[in-house]
């Protein structure tokens, strides 16, 4: 049986069976690639998408669990017309090989989502689930807060 | 444009000068010039291998991958600089696999010297020598050394491609093209005329080619600054694409299992797999087996539904029967002397000797992006995309394995989730290319899981080292370091040519040998362990051990000596290598080194000289209520020219925290013959809340240019073991460090 599925606002059927998780469903079912598979295991966050625009980790919740409406990095902006915190990552320059950054970035949104101003240490307790194996931490750090001073401004 | 894939697949050359970027000197068959690859359509033209325009571009063909390191961006910088681009327009392509992109300064870095003290004489000859890189084919990410490669080669190219433009407007107005100017992509004649570059594609492709003055680095526009990195957007907006991101038509996805012990398999029961849903076919590979799916995971579920037995591992089966075979290594005969001055047999009197061991363990790469490729057999041509540091070795390899010849393979090089030296090695491709050849007709993409990555890595290898020295009058008079670990450069050469070169491996004391401190007797020895475990280049390779041996010591040697370590080791640099002293200088200066700091705070310096650039590091780490925690790490460097400020920056701390990373908490350790670490809880990195703040300072006094991209690893880990002894009194000797430091992870 057919799931249904709205994602970044358009609505999916997909023929699967019901554990197979999110990530797989929208990387090679619906073509949505800027979602990345790091570890499988909730680890690295680089699966990281939104379900009602909570960050979660989409190698860990089976199809037939998704229980809202789902949000990908490419949901979230595009080149056109990128997200405060995209723009933030472009003014930094964020990305090294920016394999693990789709997740970091909605790691990020989520976190400003809540909590507009973080605190380094908030930031902290947020993406530390976020590895990034290049070691961009300082800018990702830098980046999130000139895009909460832009968002909130 | 005309697909680089289609433009690849014949050669062509224009003229005789088709790569005037920089074969033209050198012995006589490497000196001639390799044939331009790119096969441009009517009306466009290829000006030289690195130059493609055409009706609606010009396009910068980049002979390296992009993964992580900025080289793209960079490059581009080299070639737009001189061909008058306007940045917007800039766009770039990984060149296809041809020898005209060969590595001419990863071979230079094999020639006898330390590198450091390298005159103008010996660097050009480590050019010249490095046209052998040319004979193999050897396109190679890695070394650290695409600016070195590119810095002549591509202003040149890019100059080259100008010159042209400028021939093609000038028949055109009936001008000389001496009273022309360039601009923005544009040709300008002195009445105001302006024909765009892409307007003049067909006739420059008649244009004589020269070798144009360059320009002064005083008129640069781009480079020397830090310019906005051309994937940045693409990797803020998901849509940049990696290998695991190619999505040709009609894809098929697949898994595999491959022998953990690293032999072959005796044989395998898919009785259970088969059935299982989503599965289209189980496929068996000389060492392992692979399903194909209809995703990745359904794949994934299937392939770890089969029973294998395994072939047993051709090496010892624990860690420390294999440590022992490393210690074993010290009772041959050494590989290499690299340095032998003075008699450093012989203690000199009145001097106190100091001596210490150290081990380090293997590592895993554990890039982000897991190891993967898609492929297409056609049954008379293979298109393989995969991130991947070596587009020659790949191209013949996967060639092989699908019984073609190179010309009938398309190797396309999406962007790199990370490499470190791990996408260097075939393995990845040529199983795509086994499971695509049992899928004729179909194209499939075997991803690897995490676990399959980790336990099947190339590792770098295990070291130990034995270190004697000796200290008088607060300064050092002897040093005799004798390190034992498997050659790297011999499985790594064996796998990409079949052969492994014979004497002295360099690379296995690169960072030892080549430490620049003056020191009356100095010897070092370099043992190869006999040892079938699969090694590979890390990150910044014989550095990423021997900074660690030579750092460390030299702080064991000041403590004794009862000296400062910085002003320990200044002493000994300070003529041998002044812009080595300088970097030195510079985190003395930045970190306050002199001055007072609380009491639950300590502070260690290492220096290392790699790949051309001497970088010196101070990290300090404070012990916050027993835990304790990386605080800062003031970083300098002299890359003799900083042709992107930005980018070095950010290699320079990315290198660090690989370094710091892989100190803290990294090791890979076997039992019955099987790597123990699957997946990143068993091998963990410095995430946000560990990674300490960094400063970073850009020195340009270094007489040659050098390498970013792996120098600020080596020194991370012996300046936060010197910040360790610092703080508690205790010598770090062996790695990982968490397992006797409480550090906050
Ligand atoms: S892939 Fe989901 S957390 Fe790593
Ligand atoms: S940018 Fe490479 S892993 Fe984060």
């Amino acid at each position: 049986m057919a799931t249904q599925l709205t994602i970044n606002g358009a609505s999916h059927d997909v023929d699967l069976p019901e554990d197979v998780p999110l990530l797989w469903v929208l990387r090679d079912e619906i073509g949505l690639t800027g979602t990345k598979f790091g570890c499988g295991v909730a680890a690295c966050g680089a699966c990281t998408v939104h379900i009602d625009g909570q960050a979660v980790r989409s190698c860990q919740v089976a199809l037939g669990d998704v229980w809202g409406d789902v949000t990908t990095v490419e949901g979230l902006g595009t080149p056109d017309r990128m997200h405060a915190l995209q723009q933030a990552w472009v003014e930094h320059q964020v990305a090294q090989c920016g394999y693990c950054q789709s997740g970091q970035i909605m790691q990020a949104a989520s976190l400003l989502a809540q909590t507009p101003n973080p605190t380094d240490r908030q930031i902290d307790d947020a993406m530390q689930g976020n590895l990034c194996r290049c070691g961009t931490y300082p800018r990702i750090r830098a980046a999130i807060h000139t895009a909460a001073a832009k968002m909130e401004g | 444009m005309a697909s680089l894939g289609k433009i690849a697949r014949r050669t062509f050359l224009i003229g005789s000068a088709a790569i005037v970027g920089g074969a033209a000197f050198g012995a006589w068959y490497v000196g001639r010039p390799a044939p331009n690859p790119l096969m441009p359509g009517r009306g466009e033209a290829a000006l030289t291998p690195f130059v493609l325009v055409t009706d609606d571009g010009v396009t910068l063909i980049t002979p390296r991958a992009e993964m992580g390191q900025g080289t793209q961006t960079t490059l581009a910088a080299l070639l737009a600089e001189e061909l008058d681009l306007d940045w917007q327009d800039v766009r770039v392509e990984h060149g296809p696999p041809a020898t005209a992109y060969y590595n001419g300064a990863l071979m230079g870095e094999a020639l006898p010297g330390k590198g450091y003290d390298q005159s103008d004489f010996m660097h050009g000859l480590a050019e010249t020598i490095g046209k052998v890189g040319k004979v193999f084919d050897m396109q190679v990410t890695g070394g650290s050394t695409a600016m070195k490669d590119g810095y002549t080669r591509l202003r040149v190219a890019g100059a080259t491609a100008r010159e042209a433009l400028k021939w093609a407007a000038a028949e055109r107005l009936g001008v000389d093209a001496a009273e022309l100017r360039t601009e923005k992509g544009t040709v300008i004649a002195p009445d105001g005329t302006v024909i765009a570059y892409t307007d003049l594609a067909a006739e420059a492709a008649e244009a004589p080619l020269r070798a144009p003055d360059l320009r002064d680095p005083a008129d640069w526009k781009y480079l020397g600054k830090s310019m906005p990195r051309l994937d940045m957007v693409g990797k803020a907006t998901g849509t940049a694409a990696f290998g695991i991101d190619a999505r040709p038509e009609g894809l098929r996805f697949a898994a595999l299992r491959i022998n953990p012990k690293r032999a072959g398999m005796r044989s395998f029961d898919a009785s259970t797999a088969e059935g299982m849903a989503g599965v289209e076919r189980v496929i068996e590979l000389r060492d392992g087996v692979a399903v194909v799916a209809r995703n990745t995971w359904l794949a994934q579920q299937a392939v770890d539904a089969i029973e294998v037995e395994w072939e047993d591992a051709p090496y010892p089966a624990d860690t420390d029967k294999i440590f022992q075979r490393i210690a074993d290594a010290f009772d041959g005969s050494a590989n290499s002397t690299m340095r032998d001055d003075g008699d450093a047999g012989t203690l000199p009197g009145g001097a106190t000797e100091v001596t210490a061991e150290y081990t380090l363990p293997y590592l895993a790469h554990a890039t982000m992006e897991p190891m993967n490729a898609t492929a297409l057999y056609t049954g008379d041509t293979l298109t393989v995309w995969a991130g991947n540091q070596a587009p020659t070795f790949t191209r013949d390899h996967c060639a092989t394995a699908a019984g073609l010849e190179p010309d009938q393979v398309t190797v396309i090089t999406p962007y790199l989730g990370g490499g470190f030296g791990r996408r260097g090695e075939l393995d990845f491709s040529v199983y795509a290319t086994q499971v695509a050849v049992a899928m004729q007709g179909t194209p499939v993409q075997l991803t690897w899981s995490r676990e399959e990555d980790m336990r099947h890595d190339f590792y770098r290898p295990g070291a130990m080292a034995r270190m004697r020295g000796a200290v008088r009058d607060g300064t050092a008079v002897l040093l005799d370091a004798q390190v034992a670990a498997q050659s790297t450069t011999q499985q790594a050469m064996g796998r990409w040519l079949g052969m492994s070169p014979g004497g002295p491996d360099k690379g296995h004391v690169d960072g030892l040998f080549n430490a620049p401190y003056a020191i009356a007797n100095h010897r070092v020895r370099g043992y190869l362990a006999d040892l079938d475990v699969p090694v590979g280049f890390w990150r910044s390779v014989g550095a990423s051990f021997n900074a660690f041996f030579q750092d460390c010591f030299m702080d064991e040697m000041a403590h004794a000596a009862g000296a400062d370590p910085l002003e320990f080791r200044l002493a000994l640099m300070r003529d041998e290598y002044p812009a080595g002293a300088g970097v030195l200088e510079a985190v003395r200066d930045m970190s306050g080194w002199a001055g007072e700091k609380p009491g639950n705070t300590g502070r260690g310096v290492a220096f290392s000289y790699s790949f051309g650039t001497p970088v010196a590091q101070v990290v300090e780490v404070v012990d916050e209520d027993g835990t304790i925690r990386i605080a800062h790490v003031w970083i300098a460097c002299d890359v003799g020219t900083a042709l992107d400020p930005g980018i070095i920056e950010a290699q320079m701390i990315g290198g660090c925290i690989y370094g710091l990373s892989a100190a803290v908490s990294e090791e890979i350790t076997f039992a019955e013959g099987e790597a123990e670490q699957y997946n990143f809880p068993d091998y963990d990195a410095l995430r946000m809340h560990n990674t300490p703040d960094f400063t970073v300072q850009i020195l340009e006094n270094n007489a040659h240019l050098g390498g970013v991209g792996e120098p600020g690893t080596p020194p991370a880990a012996p300046a936060l073991a010197n910040a360790l002894f610092d703080l508690t009194g205790t010598r770090a000797r062996r790695l990982p460090l968490n397992k006797s430091f409480d550090l906050l992870v």
